[in-house]
């Protein structure tokens, strides 16, 4: 019996639920979901809102100062200016979202190319990247950003790039370790054998196998950029007025606390929502694309 | 020695190929370690052979497998492919060398990038070493190819996890051909396989070999399996080749004290012929300390205070036979 | 039935059957996955005779091992699996115990005392951190309430046993400390400790080097005759089938396809799989042509989860019959006294090659 004459029975193709059994455990997972959906909301809260709602984030107006909500028109109250809480919130939840999302694309692309090359080639350069992203690690990020915030001219700019350098260092500690371990499986030394180079090895071969973690760690830091933009503009040397962002909204709430707690806490509960729905969700990716229960 | 010679027909020739690893040590006072996986082998391959490897842990064999493509470049002696010395060459020096060259690894579940599809997978060869073809032309070759090892080329968008252990071990082999290679090194291409799929990738092999013309260095521990498909077979223990010949000769009149206990070893598929076996004794030594002389006296039943004064040289015994005992008479 | 006090068996109806020391009926166990429903074992029975060596032999999700792990409760309790029928072990003191659905309570008086189990992997089964003395003692605590200096020198004992020199010395031995020959040969050890009536050795030697596997072959063989021990041996590689086996039981997809003897089985196999597997395998000693093609069976092994209509190795025969293979499953026959067979067409095909 001629070999090709036995041309395989196909193993047939399963749904894409079986194929992607990461995609079903994710589905699983409810907290995750419900952080999804939180998420989802908030982006087209923050994003498609303002058009819907008849308010402007801008105007003032002072005989509707300091109206608590639900009372009247503005459903989430006015601030000491007169301006509508709800319109704020969705203008200042563009700003903060945006300033996450941005720095953690930044830190996952320092990060993942500081890894990657520590990774592949070890050695002298792994040892002398690795102790740098340690360096760097030590120093307390909160301090830093304070630092260096309070020397240079805050903008959206400005703080996206100084939270990414606060960020980048764990995705990279993330990245290095799943490369250098990638390193020696069978089909990057099989890469080598067929005489790939050193990117194509690095980029097409290992990196796409890394991509689980790195998108559990990138998520996670979105959580963590939003929260760090919170309090770097709650301290003052971030976002600045008139720009909202959830965090100078907080800031300027300090002084109303007793008399219109309403302009603390509809913040504060959007940062947190929004900061425990990303966790939540990375939670659940890791989980799903838990390497040791794929095949 | 005939077989050091520099014949036309030598597509591959090693000479006294050593790969030594350090283990620890310096550090506190302790000396460091040597594992002399490999210790001066001595062989070469002719166009259109195939030449097995065999032996069991800590033979070397797989090692010599890295060691001659490259992959883990050898601590010392020469490497000679298709005339050209490897001995030095830099990584990148290497690379457009590896058109010539490809490996089958064993492992048909690790060998695969799961992120890739077989598409993707019997691309990449092509990419590297003839960046002219056009995508059709691409795929036109990978269909070939995929139809040569008995696969369906409608499966190329399917991933390996799709594919059963068998099906992706021809996937493995089908890379090695995209280049269409003139040296083929199979490490232990069946040994994770079902037994009824060992047939079938050992009878893909086997054709392949008689259509293509394919060199091939067949690295196994499985003697049977070697039986069936080498032309000379070569005999490992503790990083030394024990005998070399020609299949017929080796298996009918073994030599070396280790390949008939290796031989006698194998089970006989046919239970009317149990006997009780002349077994050996013991495990097989460290590597990190292996006996003095000929590694295998302390198992050897015909073993002699002579064995112990230095490594045996490889001294023919045959036409195409080489054993490297010193007693004549077993 | 009370599964909480052993079974006694007052008068054997069959003479045969007080020397059986394993009695095996209609065994199915079936998985919970995310896939669905895996029956990954199906209507199983067999029995054993004190001192005989049972053969399973199959390849990935035959069901080989399942069937074992089954028998001991090592499975995953209930609801991610279900294992149903029957399975009565008779121990040495003349009590017998039915292993299929006992509690855990006496299950774990069997596993070690009555019945023990060697795996493939003796690095992942012996504990790293504890001596090989330490495990083997604990075993000898555990069912023979052996203490002190009694149980370290039964270990040596054992030790020497097995074919380990300097017993004393491997007492105090860590498993990273020994080779994997001696550590199969520990676990053994550990095995035969309380001197069970049934060893389940599951592919034993099939990550050990050859050599070291003939050893290791001959050992068990000879423990098998001085204790009179009953063996059930799982493999995929025939060869050792041929060297140890007293009967053999060809498993496929969970069922069994061929029962016999292991002589009439090698030289006169009746059903197609078994067939396949013995004309697919290369030999060494008996002389066959070299650098021939092998017989290869085609296909692959079907998913657990998806298996075909009728008989399972059907899309994979060579005599496959539509209409009459894949119209129901085959059921076992007697092609000669003591060679069973699960095939409808084994008479037309017995003539041919």
């Amino acid at each position: 019996m001629s070999a090709t004459q036995t041309v395989s029975l196909a193993v047939p193709r399963r749904s894409l639920a079986q194929r992607y059994p990461a995609l079903r455990r994710f589905l699983r997972h409810k907290p995750a979901l419900l952080g999804l959906c939180v998420v989802v909301f908030m982006t087209l809260f923050s994003f498609a809102g303002p058009w819907v709602i008849p308010f402007n984030a801008t105007d003032t107006d002072i005989r509707a100062r300091l109206m608590e909500p639900f009372a009247g028109a503005h459903v989430l109250g006015t601030d000491p200016l007169g301006r509508d809480v709800l319109a704020r919130l969705m203008y200042a939840g563009r700003i903060s979202l945006s300033v996450g999302f941005a720095a953690t694309a930044l830190s996952v692309l320092i990060g993942v190319l500081v890894g990657l090359v520590a990774g592949f080639y070890r050695g002298a350069v792994g040892a002398v990247l690795m102790r740098f992203v340690d360096a760097m690690l030590c120093f307390p990020s909160i301090f830093l950003l304070l630092a260096i915030a309070a020397l240079i001219e805050p903008s959206v700019t400005s703080i996206v790039v100084l939270i990414a350098m606060a960020s980048w260092m764990e995705v990279a500690r993330v990245v290095e370790g799943q490369i250098r371990s990638l390193r020696e499986r069978d089909f990057a030394l099989a890469a080598e054998s067929l005489g790939a180079g050193d990117i194509r090895i690095m980029f097409r071969e290992l990196l796409p196998n890394a991509v689980a973690p790195i998108v559990v760690a990138a998520t996670l830091n979105i959580a963590h950029a939003i929260l760090s933009e919170s309090y770097i503009s709650f301290l003052g040397y971030g976002i600045h007025p008139p720009t909202p962002s959830w965090g100078n909204m907080l800031e300027n709430a300090q002084s109303y606390l007793t008399n219109a707690p309403w302009l603390a806490i509809v913040p504060g509960v959007a940062i947190t929502l929004t900061v425990t729905s990303f966790n939540f969700i990375g939670d659940g990716l890791r989980d799903a694309l838990d390497a040791k229960l794929d095949r | 020695m005939q077989q050091q010679q520099h014949s036309a027909s030598a597509l591959l020739q090693v000479q006294d190929l050593r790969k030594w690893y350090r283990l620890g040590g310096g550090w506190l006072g302790r000396p460091a370690q040597t594992v002399k996986a490999v210790d001066g082998v001595n062989f070469e391959i002719r166009r259109g052979e195939v030449l097995s490897l065999v032996g069991e842990s800590g033979s070397g064999k797989s090692t010599i497998g890295r060691a001659i493509l490259n992959l883990d470049p050898p601590t010392a002696g020469q490497v000679h492919f298709d005339g050209k010395p490897l001995a030095g060459l830099t990584r990148r020096q290497m690379r457009p060398l590896r058109r010539a060259m490809q490996m089958v690894f064993q492992d048909p579940y690790s060998s695969l990038n799961p992120k890739h599809t077989v598409e993707e997978l019997l691309s990449a060869p092509l990419e590297i070493h003839m960046p002219q073809l056009t995508a059709e032309q691409r795929r036109d070759r990978i269909d070939a190819v995929l139809k040569t090892v008995g696969l369906n080329p409608a499966h190329r968008v399917r991933y390996p996890h799709e594919f059963s252990g068998g099906q992706r071990q021809r996937i493995g082999i089908a890379r090695a051909l995209m280049t269409e290679p003139k040296l083929l090194v199979a490490d232990e291409p069946v040994s994770s396989l079902d037994v009824s799929v060992q047939a079938q990738v050992i009878n893909l092999l086997l054709e392949l070999k008689q259509r293509l013309g394919l060199t091939m260095l067949f690295i196994s521990h499985d003697l049977a399996v070697v039986g069936h498909i080498s032309d000379r077979i070569a005999v490992m223990y503790l990083g030394r080749l024990v005998e070399i010949g020609d299949a017929e000769s080796l298996l009918n009149n073994p030599r070396h004290p280790y390949t008939r206990a290796l031989m006698a070893a194998v089970p006989n598929i046919d239970p009317r012929q149990r006997r009780p076996r002349e077994l050996l004794k013991g495990d097989i030594p460290s590597p990190l300390a292996p006996p003095s002389g000929c590694a295998f006296r302390t198992r050897c039943p015909h073993a002699q205070p002579a064995c112990a004064n230095g490594v045996p040289e490889l001294r023919m015994v045959g036409q195409q036979h080489a054993t490297a005992c010193i007693r004549d008479d077993i | 039935m009370n599964h909480l006090e052993p079974i006694h068996f007052v008068a054997a109806e069959d003479s045969a059957q007080v020397d059986n020391i394993l009695e095996v009926r209609d065994l199915n166990v079936a998985f919970r996955t995310a896939q669905g429903h895996v029956h990954a074992v199906r209507d199983v029975s067999f029995s054993l005779r004190r001192g005989e060596t049972l053969a399973l032999v199959g390849e990935t999700s035959s069901g080989k091992s399942v069937t074992c792990l089954g028998l001991l409760g090592l499975t995953p309790p209930a609801p991610y699996c279900t294992i149903s029928g029957s399975a009565r072990l008779a121990a040495r003191n003349g009590k017998t115990y039915e292993l299929v659905g006992t509690p855990e309570r006496v299950m774990r008086q069997v596993r070690g005392g009555v019945a023990s189990v060697i795996f493939q992997e003796p690095m992942t089964s012996l504990n790293p951190v504890h001596t090989v003395g330490a495990q083997i003692c604990e075993s000898l605590r555990i069912h023979l309430g052996m203490k002190g200096r009694a149980a370290t020198d039964r270990a040596a004992e054992l030790l020497n046993q097995v074919g380990i020199s300097d017993p004393k010395r491997r007492l105090t031995n860590y498993p990273h400390e020994l080779s994997g020959g001696m550590r199969q040969r520990v676990m053994i050890a550990m095995a035969i400790a309380c001197e069970p009536s049934l060893l389940i050795a599951d592919e034993p030697t099939t990550a050990l080097d050859v050599t070291i596997q003939a050893q290791i072959l001959e050992l068990l063989q000879k423990l098998q005759s001085d204790n009179r021990m009953a063996m059930i041996y799982i493999t995929h590689n025939l060869g050792t089938v041929a060297e140890i086996a007293d009967r053999v039981m060809v498993m496929y997809a969970g069922r069994i396809v061929e029962k016999a003897d292991v002589v009439e089985l090698f030289t006169r196999p009746q059903h197609p799989y078994s067939r396949g597997l013995i004309h697919s395998v290369p030999r060494l000693h008996s002389g066959r042509v070299r650098k021939t093609p092998l017989f290869a069976i085609p296909g692959n092994v079907p998913d657990p989860a998806a298996h075909p209509p009728g008989c399972t190795f059907g899309p994979r025969c060579g005599h496959f019959e539509p209409g009459r293979c894949d119209a129901a499953v085959p059921d076992l026959e007697s092609a000669r006294p003591g060679h069973l067979v699960r095939c409808v067409r084994w008479p037309e095909i017995e003539g041919a090659a």
